[in-house]
């Protein structure tokens, strides 16, 4: 996966594992490990959108409905069928699996808008299963009382030990995700989202590939959606709805789409912004948000990380000029 | 066909892709309109017409991007017809799409790994085989890691062809090589293309330069809004009169005195 790459994974590790002891003496910010629990189970959702959308090309606003069908899969088998959480998070990722094969067969033959509005139309319909189907999913009240995650026989309850387990289990995602990038089916994906045609025409099966990586994206959300079900061990409709795909959306567009760490810094800031600094805005909220991905779009569309690369980038640009 | 079976048998042997009155629609426009040709192993066959004539349908018919509606395709006599552009490039039919469309945000050296996409066993045969563009092509191997979108129409073009020849294809289908490319670089790369014919590649190519297509190819077909309506060998297509009155502006005269 490279060695720069690498570099960067050392770096980040190392301040996610300082984070919490930095944080923690201050008392005005001693909450922000729990910020970042949360920021850590978004991660997990964009780190998949960001392969769906920054290498594939693929819009999806069906994140939050994939993300849901996996919290309210460990929800319910584990607080009312009292199954192991580990065992329900696992039939969550098959679950969210078999449904995003089945949406996606069909809606990833649509492209652009027309699959922006499948998807759409995927999520609400998704949304409102959760807020009817009282019996299972407790309606819009939602369900409370999920039990906790348990490791070796111990309950985790701990902002800590959540804390460590989340980011652990986004760094393994990561180097999973870096690998898969780096490899053939990495090119593949990039040569669909550059030119759908030119990639079948030296034989990589489009359709398929399309699918598996919405499939891969959806089995991501679903984890994260069910450690965030036994992070709050309660839920509700809302915290799945379309805002939330939306979310994901701009989590990944600040960041950066075409760059894993894009979506994790996108994620972590984006995290932030939403829970602590733009509460004073309250109801505004969604405009703030609104001009947020408004200036990322006109000034900065490759995201936070292309400020890195944008030295790199004007010598590209430079002699693609000198080019033709 | 039949009579003779034991005399045709060489023939037919011979023949590596046939293609038996094709029809494709586009939505409600009937494109081709029954069109059949053959390729010969080891032959150049061109395929001239004007723009709309069909010869981009009959391309993406054969390379599986368009279902045809009726007809069939048989390529070392097995259908093809039905198959998926990724089965076919795996059979041995190689692309070079119109207008290039190489992975312009993609490095030169990526490209060409995608051209050995479908040897995802064999990373020696790939690697090697792009050691030989890069010794071919010198251009390329200086620019490897630069991205394909930073070099000239014509260095775009040697890259299109050494990605769809990655593949190890027994049959190299050239769509409109010489679109958009500077006279200098049409000659280059229709240099090239011989060049593959003496190698002994089998090659269909598409062209709307009709008299350089000819000029180069052993036999060819005319296209006109999606039927044949001319075929022979190259030389003598070069010579038709109907061929120099439509597709190389001369001979009107003749027609006059006709």
């Amino acid at each position: 996966m490279g060695r720069r790459n690498w570099a960067i994974m050392l770096g980040a590790a190392a301040f996610i594992g300082a984070f919490p002891w930095l944080v923690m003496p201050f008392k005005a910010v001693s909450h922000y490990v729990d910020v970042m629990v949360f920021a850590g189970i978004f991660s997990l959702v964009c780190i998949g959108l960001s392969l769906l959308m920054g290498y594939a090309g693929q819009i999806s606003l069906a994140q939050a409905a994939f993300f849901g069908i996996g919290a309210y899969t460990s929800g319910i088998l584990t607080s009312k069928l009292g199954v192991n959480p580990w065992i329900a998070m696992c039939a969550g990722t098959a679950v969210c699996a078999a449904v995003a094969w089945l949406v996606g067969v069909p809606a990833l033959r649509l492209k652009g808008h027309y699959l922006a509005m499948a998807t759409l139309g995927f999520g609400v319909i998704v949304n409102i299963i959760f807020a009817e189907e009282v019996n299972w999913t407790g309606g819009p009240s939602g369900m409370a009382d999920i039990p906790y995650l348990r490791f070796f026989g111990r309950k985790i309850t701990s902002e800590l030990a959540w804390y460590y387990l989340v980011w652990g289990i986004v760094f393994l995602v990561l180097i999973f995700c870096f690998h898969v990038i780096h490899s053939r089916v990495g090119r593949a994906l990039r040569a669909i989202h550059e030119d759908e045609r030119a990639a079948e025409s030296v034989g990589v099966p489009t359709a398929s590939f399309k699918v598996k990586v919405f499939m891969l994206s959806a089995v991501l959300a679903s984890i994260a959606g069910s450690l965030y079900t036994h992070y709050v061990t309660c839920l509700n409709p809302s915290s799945f709805n379309l805002m939330w795909s939306i979310r994901f959306m701009l989590m990944v567009m600040v960041g950066g789409m075409q760059s894993l760490w894009g979506a994790l810094v996108g994620t972590v800031l984006m995290t932030f912004v939403g829970n602590e600094w733009l509460q004073v805005f309250a109801e505004l909220e969604i405009l703030a948000y609104g001009a947020i991905l408004l200036v990322v779009a006109l000034f900065l569309p490759g995201g936070i990380v292309s400020l890195g690369s944008l030295r790199r980038k004007k010598h590209a640009s430079a002699l693609e000029g000198a080019g033709t | 066909m039949g009579g003779k079976p034991s005399m045709l048998l060489p023939l037919i042997e011979k023949i590596m892709l046939t293609v038996k009155s094709i029809h494709t629609y586009y939505g409600n426009i009937h494109a081709l309109k029954g069109v059949s040709l053959h390729v010969r192993r080891g032959e150049i066959v061109t395929l001239v017409g004007a723009n709309g004539a069909g010869k981009s349908t009959l391309v993406n018919t054969i390379c599986g991007m368009e279902k045809p509606a009726r007809g069939q395709i048989e390529f070392n006599g097995e259908p093809i017809e039905g198959l998926m552009p990724e089965n076919i490039v795996g059979k041995g039919i190689a692309l070079v799409p119109e207008g290039r469309q190489i992975f312009s945000a993609m490095t030169v050296e990526a490209n060409l790994l995608m051209g050995g996409f479908v040897h995802r066993n064999n990373r020696e045969q790939v690697r090697a085989d792009m050691d030989r563009f890069f010794g071919r092509f010198p251009i390329l191997k200086d620019r490897r890691h630069q991205l394909a979108g930073t070099l000239s129409g014509g260095e775009q073009q040697m890259l299109a062809i050494s990605r769809a020849l990655m593949s190890r294809p027994q049959l190299l289908v050239l769509d409109e090589p010489s679109m958009g490319l500077a006279p200098l670089m049409v000659k280059l790369i229709l240099s090239i293309i011989r060049e593959l014919k003496d190698e002994g590649r089998t090659i269909l190519l598409i062209e709307q330069n009709a008299r350089a297509a000819l000029k180069i190819a052993d036999r060819g077909y005319v296209l006109e809004t999606g039927k044949v309506v001319l075929q022979g060998e190259g030389q003598e297509l070069l010579e038709h009169r109907e061929v120099k009155r439509a597709y190389l502006g001369k001979g009107a005269k003749q027609i006059w005195e006709a």
